[in-house]
């Protein structure tokens, strides 16, 4: 096993920062793209439930369907493999993110709007912060969930651990599919630990008692 | 000078079929401590968050200050007003001195004059800066929360300063010792204040005058001795005599 890892490790590792790079890009944009969304159903309960819904809707087409779908439109590897990634993360953040905020105690909202705090910076500086641990929820999950599905992204050539996954599948080569499965496992344990982490420190802050 | 002026006012929430202010007009001269009394719903909160523009008129005109409220952005407009409500409403996740600096920091005050200030808010309602500046509002008691929020709203000086049943919420004994320290901090200060209480006895011992309200109407707009001597008409009378009646027994 392991002297499979040192014959191999020029793949593997490559592989591996293929994944992260993937996963990383992805994370960048879903987190934008979901930040200006949220933003802009602030104003409303109904189009955030709408919103919502169709994104759970999308997040429940399997995701291979989904790659096949787009690959006329956008062709094969990251390309497609990276909209799709993205496109399934937004259920993730905007749901959380939108409880979040919609958890932010009305009085707060008050007290701030009559003191004369602007749209921003009640957003900026009251909903967010007050909101942070059930983002970093949010983000922690798309992460797990874009480590695994962008396994199954190999299939229309993205690259990442999915290929190794495949050919080891392939060729019955137990050893591949093996490191392919520990390293997307280490991307997604880690990544869920610091978040894990972050998400308590948010939460002290908050209920700082004496 | 007159600080605020209501011109026939009025009010309507969607869905409702009594206007919550029916032609309200009224003046308050600068520097007057005003409660205004009312049971829930006879539109007391309505009018003080009218002038801070929470809520707008559907008619009508405001003035401060002899200017109309509508020309004025309402951002601005409330940086000049200090507001308290009842739920105190600090933010949980900043400590007592940030919670106090909110609008000065939005305003780029520099450092030295934030810390200044912030002490000398804290002094004002009686907490020790050393004691709480750091603290956060889930380490404080109810009564010192709602000190936090009164020198969250004074440390501008604003010209006017609007106070939604502020010590509703607060245990008789706290309420009694706030109500005298507001009482001395608005004497102090010369300051316009409008007071919102359900509460007759509060609303006449801190009242320079007082506000009586009922059905979107104000009934009575006098000084707290007048209104007790002359009251207006038969539902004013009845208010004092419940009040009258409660503090014999």
């Amino acid at each position: 096993m392991i002297d499979y890892f040192a014959k191999h490790s020029d793949m593997l590792m490559s592989a591996f920062l293929e994944h992260l790079q993937i996963v990383f890009i992805t994370l960048i944009i879903s987190i934008v793209l979901a930040a200006v969304i949220s933003y802009l159903l602030l104003k409303s309960k109904k189009a955030t439930n709408i919103t919502v819904n169709i994104f759970s809707q999308i997040y429940s087409i399997p995701s291979l369907a989904l790659f096949a779908l787009l690959i006329p439109l956008l062709g094969l590897g990251n390309k497609t493999a990276i909209p799709v990634l993205v496109l399934y993360n937004q259920y993730l953040l905007i749901r959380n993110i939108m409880t979040g905020m919609q958890q932010v105690d009305r009085s707060l909202l008050e007290a701030g709007t009559g003191m004369g705090m602007n749209k921003w910076q009640l957003v900026t500086k009251v909903q967010v912060p007050l909101a942070m641990p059930s983002i970093i929820a949010g983000i922690r999950l798309a992460i797990i969930s874009t480590t695994g599905i962008a396994t199954i992204a190999a299939t229309i050539n993205a690259g990442g651990l999915g290929k190794i996954l495949l050919s080891g599948l392939r060729t019955m080569n137990t050893y591949k599919i093996a490191w392919g499965t520990i390293l997307s496992v280490i991307i997604a344990l880690v990544a869920d630990m610091v978040l894990k982490l972050l998400e308590k420190k948010t939460k002290a802050t908050k209920l700082n008692e004496i | 000078m007159i600080a605020v002026e209501l011109k026939n006012v009025n009010k309507q929430f969607k869905g409702q079929t009594t206007p919550a202010l029916d032609n309200v007009s009224v003046q308050i001269e600068e520097g007057e401590f005003v409660t205004v009394l009312g049971s829930s719903g006879c539109g007391k909160t309505t009018l003080i968050k009218m002038l801070n523009r929470l809520y707008e008129a559907d008619s009508g005109e405001i003035f401060l200050f002899g200017k109309n409220i509508k020309e004025q952005n309402p951002v601005e407009l409330r940086r000049k007003i200090g507001y308290v409500i009842q739920q105190i409403g600090l933010f949980p996740h900043m400590t007592v001195k940030a919670n106090i600096a909110t609008i000065p920091k939005i305003l780029k005050w520099d450092k030295k004059r934030i810390d200044k200030e912030t002490d000398r808010m804290l002094r004002l309602v009686q907490l020790e800066p050393d004691e709480f500046r750091d603290r956060y509002p889930a380490q404080l008691s109810g009564g010192q929360q709602q000190r936090i929020g009164l020198a969250r709203a004074l440390i501008c000086d604003p010209r006017i300063m609007l106070l939604d049943e502020p010590f509703g919420a607060i245990d008789a004994i706290n309420r009694e010792i706030l109500q005298n320290e507001l009482k001395a901090i608005h004497q102090k200060s010369g300051r316009t204040y409008l007071f919102v209480t359900h509460d007759i006895r509060e609303a006449l011992k801190l009242g320079t005058k007082v506000i009586i309200m009922n059905e979107g109407k104000i009934l009575q707009y006098d000084t707290p001795e007048n209104i007790i001597n002359n009251p207006a008409n038969e539902f004013v009378e009845n208010l004092i005599r419940t009040a009258e009646l409660k503090g014999g027994a």
